[in-house]
């Protein structure tokens, strides 16, 4: 029996191995492709947020004459004051057509309102379906709001009332998330991109145990053997558990590498994925392995093709993302039943480690034995289905 | 000793083989001659058992194909329509591993696969990988596979197929080398000329059923044909008249 099984095991290792071109996408594009996407949203949102701060923004400004005080004021807060379209309907025009993203504009009678002592009008032009235009404009607003602020308690001030009658609240933020805790959010793609890339390494091992051999015209042959057929979807299935556990142990390495080079303190992050969190991810993602392979061999098993296995298949490299995206939008704490279900847990607990926080260890009982039972009963299935006589198709 | 008992099979409402019986004695070769769709595959394919059939009953000496369908095989070796080999091996390695499913002790495997590549004579090629072969390199190899267990009795699903002369020459060799070791081989084809050259029973079957089960002597003289093609033509219209 388990010469058998070895067997079969060798010879798809050995013929996988052979198939350099299938090989190398297989387990090469997991491990590159999750950090290299996860260094350009990292490097795009450092950008993003590093430019909003210190960069000067240039804002055209209509009627710079009318509001002497205002411009100073907006030049003491970053804001580079540049040449405006000449009137208003131009303005509001440059902004439609996306030549400026904000404009604002101080009408002809601002000085004397603002004189009289009231509400001087003054416009902020932006498009609001932009989103880089919207946090522009909000920018400038702010900056509005602070000099209508500051306006109102000197007027205040001189009448000989105390500014803080304007402030009966005192709002401070308080952020108590810790710097790993923030990174979490990001790092949580990070777990998906693990699953991706361990169901990639064992994807064309799977179809080749059905739809591969019997396009290829070996499954018959196979069969025709005095061998019983759960033994040689066992040696199968085993021998994609093997590629894919080498492509997860890529892509951890790949990762951990990956991380060192990026500039995560800059967005105040400090992920924990030092050497043991790997290896200690590792053990939690490996359930998955046998979950994985069985759902991959499953769905293989059903279809008529090669090209269509394929077809399918990228679907089920989707599936794991859709409990974690459910939960991520309603940003659910972990529970106690979230653990039962396979990629959640895994994705749940590997946040908690690389958050540096407390990890349950019923938790983790519960989902690698959850997930390992899961994957026992799809590999039965699989055997049981593969005994079936539509599988020659 | 091949035994096919009155077996039926349906996939759906196509019923493929609808009552076919016939015996497949050792030391003689046995062709299952018919049209293209008579249910010939089928027929064959419950034999290596990778089908069951809905009734009737076959065995391969003796073992039942599907209550003892291991033991079945185990004295079976099974060429199917179209056995495809895998790429990335060479075709050594093809057969070893088939040696190795079929559980020839570990020592024994390249001793035995040494000896089949002889007896097929694909010595030149057998080191290279199977991927670039041509149809009769990939139908030696793949036979050479279904033999790697010297089998006692060896089913041939249409093995000419796609052979050029030569290599439709040595496979009649080697059927007659292995009649000759005293083996039973039953294989099918579509091709009268062929059947009749090699076979000392041909098996007529169309439309699910035997229409006749004779020597080739026999099958001239009960159509009254001389030309075995009008009397496979004959004997098929027998069965199904349209």
């Amino acid at each position: 029996m388990i010469r058998t099984i070895f067997t079969v095991f060798k010879k798809e290792v050995l013929d996988n191995f052979r198939d350099r071109r299938t090989l190398a996408s297989a387990l090469l594009m997991g491990p590159l492709f999750g950090p290299l996407l996860f260094a350009f949203v990292i490097n795009l949102s450092i950008e993003r947020s590093l430019s909003n701060v210190e960069k000067t923004l240039d804002l055209p400004v209509l009627g710079v004459e009318y509001a002497p005080t205002l411009v100073d004021y907006l030049k003491s807060r970053n804001i580079d004051i540049i040449a405006a379209p000449e009137n208003r309907a131009a303005a509001l025009a440059s902004v439609k057509t996306g030549l400026h993203d904000v404009v604002v504009i101080i009408p002809e009678g601002y000085g004397e309102r603002m004189a009289e002592g009231l509400p001087a009008k003054v416009e902020l032009v932006s498009d609001q379906a932009n989103t880089t235009a919207d946090r522009d404009a909000r920018r400038v607003r702010n900056v509005l709001y602070a000099y209508n602020q500051e306006l109102a308690a000197i007027r205040l001030s001189v009448r000989g009332v105390s500014p803080l009658v304007l402030r009966p609240l005192n709002i401070d933020d308080i952020d108590v998330s810790t710097a790993s805790g923030r990174s979490g959010i990001l790092l949580g793609m990070m777990s998906y991109f693990f699953i991706f890339a361990m169901l990639m390494g064992g994807m064309y091992l799977a179809i080749d145990t059905t739809a591969g051999e019997r396009e290829r015209g070996s499954l018959e042959p196979l069969l025709a053997l005095p061998v019983t057929r759960d033994r040689l979807i066992l040696g199968k299935i085993i021998a994609t558990c093997l590629f894919m556990a080498l492509s997860l142990i890529l892509s951890l390495i790949s990762f951990f590498f990956a991380l060192k080079f990026m500039p995560l303190q800059e967005l105040g992050m400090t992920p924990n994925f030092g050497p043991k969190v790997v290896v200690a991810a590792f053990f939690l993602l490996a359930p998955f392995i046998l979950l994985g392979a069985s759902v991959m061999t499953l769905v293989a098993s059903f279809t008529k093709s090669y090209k269509e296995a394929q077809t399918w298949l990228s679907v089920v490299l989707l599936a794991p993302t859709l409990p974690i995206l459910i939960v991520s939008l309603l940003t659910l704490r972990p529970r106690l039943e979230f653990m039962f279900v396979p990629s959640l847990s895994q994705h749940l607990l590997l946040i908690d480690m690389v958050k540096n926080e407390p990890v349950n260890v019923l938790h983790v009982v519960i989902s690698v034995t959850s997930t390992l039972i899961l994957g026992g009963l799809l590999t039965w299935l699989c055997a049981h289905l593969y005994r079936r006589e539509g599988l020659l198709g | 000793m091949i035994r096919v008992d009155e077996i039926h099979k349906s996939f759906g409402s196509v019923r493929a083989v609808r009552g076919i019986s016939f015996e497949a004695p050792d030391g003689r070769v046995t062709g299952l001659l018919g049209p293209n769709g008579a249910g010939k595959s089928t027929t064959l394919r419950i034999l290596y058992t990778v089908m069951k059939p809905d009734e009737g009953s076959a065995s391969i000496d003796g073992h039942d194909v599907v209550e003892s369908s291991l033991d079945a095989r185990r004295c079976t070796g099974a060429l199917p329509h179209g056995a495809g080999l895998y790429p990335h091996l060479t075709a050594r390695e093809n057969i070893a591993y088939f040696a190795s499913l079929c559980g020839i002790a570990r020592g024994n495997i390249e001793e035995r696969v040494e000896s089949i590549v002889d007896l097929l004579e694909i010595k030149d090629f057998a080191d290279r990988h199977t991927k670039g072969f041509s149809q009769g390199q990939r139908t030696k190899v793949a036979l050479a596979r279904a033999l790697v267990h010297d089998p006692q009795n060896v089913i041939l699903d249409e093995p000419s197929n796609g052979l050029d002369v030569m290599a439709t020459r040595s496979l009649r060799e080697l059927i007659l080398k292995l009649k000759d070791a005293g083996r039973c081989i039953l294989f099918s084809s579509h091709v009268m000329q062929e059947v009749a050259a090699l076979c000392d029973d041909i098996v007529i079957i169309a439309d699910g059923r035997v229409a006749i089960d004779d020597s080739a002597d026999g099958i001239r003289e009960q159509t009254g044909c001389d030309d075995l093609e009008d009397a496979f033509v004959a004997a098929i219209q027998r069965v199904s008249p349209e």
